[in-house]
């Protein structure tokens, strides 16, 4: 009896499959031609979940960079090929990224751009290198992100150990201009992630040694709804700098929360700051932001195409963060490959990745150079909210503003 | 060891905490008072009265303490239909059945609230929102001491309402012995409504005082039900003064805690209230039923 069933679905398969091939023949074709002029590429964010925010904002710089590349006739020397975005959600969680990855593959893209975290940017470019599609990391800042030898693993930002460098750095050279006002730290950092004790430590150790005294080191959960200890800690402690590390809410909530407690150091400074160079902040709270600096992803604020940009995703209304041109940036590096390799085989991609030379970009980081996959041009700039304005007050050229340091009582 | 001063600071801040704490877990002690449940739609009520308090803040300009008397009466009205046309229809009069039921309407409102406001939070900024008294020790601002004081007068409001008026007293006949205060003539079906209704607005006073203070998101209700429960435990289920000194309690627990070991060990010391009351006190400090 299997036997005879065998048989009867063999041929019905047998039935189904010429008509399959009879179709694809004659209906197929036309539609296969087509999608030759048409490059997927896959764009992974967390769009649910606790990065939601961060995540639609990436998933709208990549997707403002296909638009704009498909106005501008596409993918030249590919005979102006269009891109079209293949989106997939992550829902903050690093599994349900790796999984969005298999889909993709299954979509047919010729590369990915993705996944705002860390955690979830590292589980989607190894399920990404099992199939040989090459990965663009738009913003985790990990360096385990790039130091595991996977051939088709591109980060075109800085990583997390440039950045807390030249954090500390800019410190200290801030503050030898001005004549060293600051003496006493004070460390205020989440404690759930190793973002915000990494950031800590490391600038405890850079401060320290710098000859700065850190005279209190506090941790808080995330989330976290009340900072009023901490804060009345920090009135205590009196501290001339006070250093917050922890993600935006809790950034927004510890500066509101120092605002009403009139606690008013002489600096703010954050490395990676949550809030700290984000418009959001800004626009919400404009007194309890103001003079805070950072030390973060940024884009060349003398660059026009830059602030063209910038007005694009004002007009969309949203907020023109890192999230939008770390993302927007990464799909013109994927694109300019493209053009470079007249192909979109991945493998060519990722050729053509590796060896890219692309300085048409909108960041401060020069000509590209990629080593391990990671851009070595790539790096932070120093803002300070002054007005209604983030200014650049570091380095000297791409300064739009001179820093407000010590802040202004 | 703390300065002295720092740590009256932190009694204060705990107080102002505590405070809200007792009104949110009003609400729910009044439902588990009459209605003998515990209702588990109380968190996502108040999110969705936090965000009723933001978009009359945001497309109409309401300053959230002028908009509690009508956010308390949206929130009265909801809960009224809720208890009438949901949760009393569904029901069948068995209690797991209720819990079940409320845990499916906190799923929906909380996915409601996801789809048609996102996981962005949304913040309602008052002009007033760093004026306030300069205590010394600690700077009182405008939103805790507004927190503070309509906390108190809304508890001792709802207990003159219910010690005084007719409503109240059939309140408290239903809660004592529901078939008794049928056959005397009481709709008993209309005052768990009321009830119901009465502690939904309790939640949408709390509501129009914590939108100041803290950011709005789907999941802001999550925070302060856990306390609530707490609260509603450690006072006695039923119980109003209970409530009110719970809340204060678990606050100031909570500011002292956070104080003396840190943010992420000081939240410890609520939920070890819990358990020793659970183990030495099941009925609570006050338990008793209104």
């Amino acid at each position: 009896m299997t036997d005879k069933t065998r048989i009867n679905l063999d041929r019905r398969q047998l039935v189904a499959g010429t008509a399959a091939v009879a179709a694809t023949t004659t209906l197929g074709l036309p539609h296969i031609a087509k999608a030759a002029d048409v490059v997927k590429i896959g764009l992974i964010h967390p769009v649910t979940g606790f990065l939601q925010f961060s995540g639609s904002q990436c998933r709208f710089g990549a997707q403002l960079a296909i638009e704009e590349i498909n106005k501008t006739g596409g993918i030249k020397s590919m005979g102006g090929a269009m891109l079209e975005a293949v989106v997939g959600d992550a829902q903050s969680k690093a599994e349900v990224g790796a999984q969005e990855v298999t889909k993709m593959q299954e979509a047919g893209v010729a590369a990915i751009v993705g996944a705002y975290s860390s955690g979830i940017s590292t589980a989607t470019t190894q399920e990404a290198a099992k199939h040989g599609i090459p990965h663009v990391v738009d913003v985790g800042v990990s360096d385990k992100i790039v130091s595991r030898g996977l051939a088709n693993t591109f980060r075109f930002g800085p990583g997390f150990g440039v950045i807390a460098k030249q954090g500390v750095a800019s410190l200290i050279e801030l503050n030898e201009a001005a004549g060293k006002p600051v003496k006493t730290v004070a460390i205020v950092h989440e404690n759930s992630t190793p973002f915000g004790t990494g950031i800590a430590k490391l600038m405890t150790n850079g401060l320290k040694n710098a000859g700065f005294e850190i005279i209190e080191t506090l941790g808080h959960p995330s989330p976290n709804r009340d900072f009023s200890n901490i804060v009345l800690k920090l009135k205590s402690a009196n501290a001339d700098l006070v250093i917050p590390s922890n993600y935006y809410n809790e950034y927004v909530l510890l500066a509101r929360t120092m605002q009403r407690q009139r606690v008013e150091p002489k600096a703010i400074y954050s490395v990676l700051g949550g809030a700290a160079s984000q418009y959001k902040f800004l626009k919400e709270f404009p007194e309890a932001a103001q003079y805070i600096m950072d030390c973060n992803h940024w884009f060349n604020p003398k660059n026009p195409k830059a602030l063209e940009v910038r007005q694009a995703t004002r007009d969309a209304g949203k907020f023109f963060n890192y999230e939008v041109f770390l993302a927007y940036t990464a799909v013109m590096f994927v694109a300019d490959a493209m053009e470079r390799a007249g192909s979109a085989e991945r493998a060519k991609v990722t050729e053509a990745l590796a060896g890219s030379t692309w300085d048409g970009h909108i960041m401060p980081y020069g000509p590209t150079k990629i080593e391990n996959g990671q851009n070595t041009g790539a790096r932070p700039l120093n803002t300070q909210i002054i007005g209604n304005e983030i200014e650049v007050i570091a380095p000297a050229e791409y300064a739009t503003a001179k820093a407000a340091f010590p802040r202004p009582t | 060891m703390y300065d002295p001063s720092i740590i009256a600071a932190s009694i204060i801040n705990g107080l102002m905490t505590g405070a809200i704490y007792s009104l949110v877990a009003l609400g729910l002690t009044l439902i588990y008072g009459v209605l003998h449940i515990i209702n588990f739609a109380h968190g996502s009520l108040l999110m969705l009265c936090m965000y009723g308090v933001w978009f009359l803040y945001a497309q109409a300009g309401i300053d959230p303490y002028l908009a509690l008397p009508l956010v308390a009466a949206g929130a009265f009205c909801l809960g009224y239909g809720l208890q009438r046309s949901v949760i009393g229809k569904t029901s069948h009069g068995r209690d797991e059945i209720i819990l079940l039921v409320t845990l499916g309407v906190s799923i929906i409102i909380e996915n409601i609230a996801l789809f048609a406001f996102t996981a962005n939070e949304r913040v309602v900024q008052v002009p007033y929102d760093i004026d306030g008294i300069d205590l010394g020790i600690t700077f009182l601002v405008v939103p805790q001491i507004a927190a503070f004081v309509a906390s108190l007068a809304i508890t001792a409001a709802l207990w003159l309402f219910i010690a005084r008026t007719y409503t109240g007293k059939a309140i408290r006949a239903v809660a004592k012995e529901r078939q008794g205060a049928r056959l005397v003539g009481v709709n008993v079906d209309h005052i768990f409504a009321v009830s119901f209704g009465i502690g939904t607005a309790c939640l949408g006073a709390a509501a129009c005082l914590l939108a100041p203070t803290f950011p709005i998101s789907p999941q802001i209700g999550y925070i302060f039900v856990l306390i609530a429960f707490t609260v509603v435990v450690l006072g006695g289920m039923g119980s109003f003064v209970g409530a009110l000194i719970g809340g204060f309690i678990i606050g100031v627990t909570e500011s002292l805690g956070g104080l003396f070991f840190g943010e992420s060990l000081g939240k410890l010391g609520i939920s070890l209230i819990f358990i020793l009351i659970l183990l030495f006190r099941p009925t609570g400090l006050f338990g008793q039923r209104m």
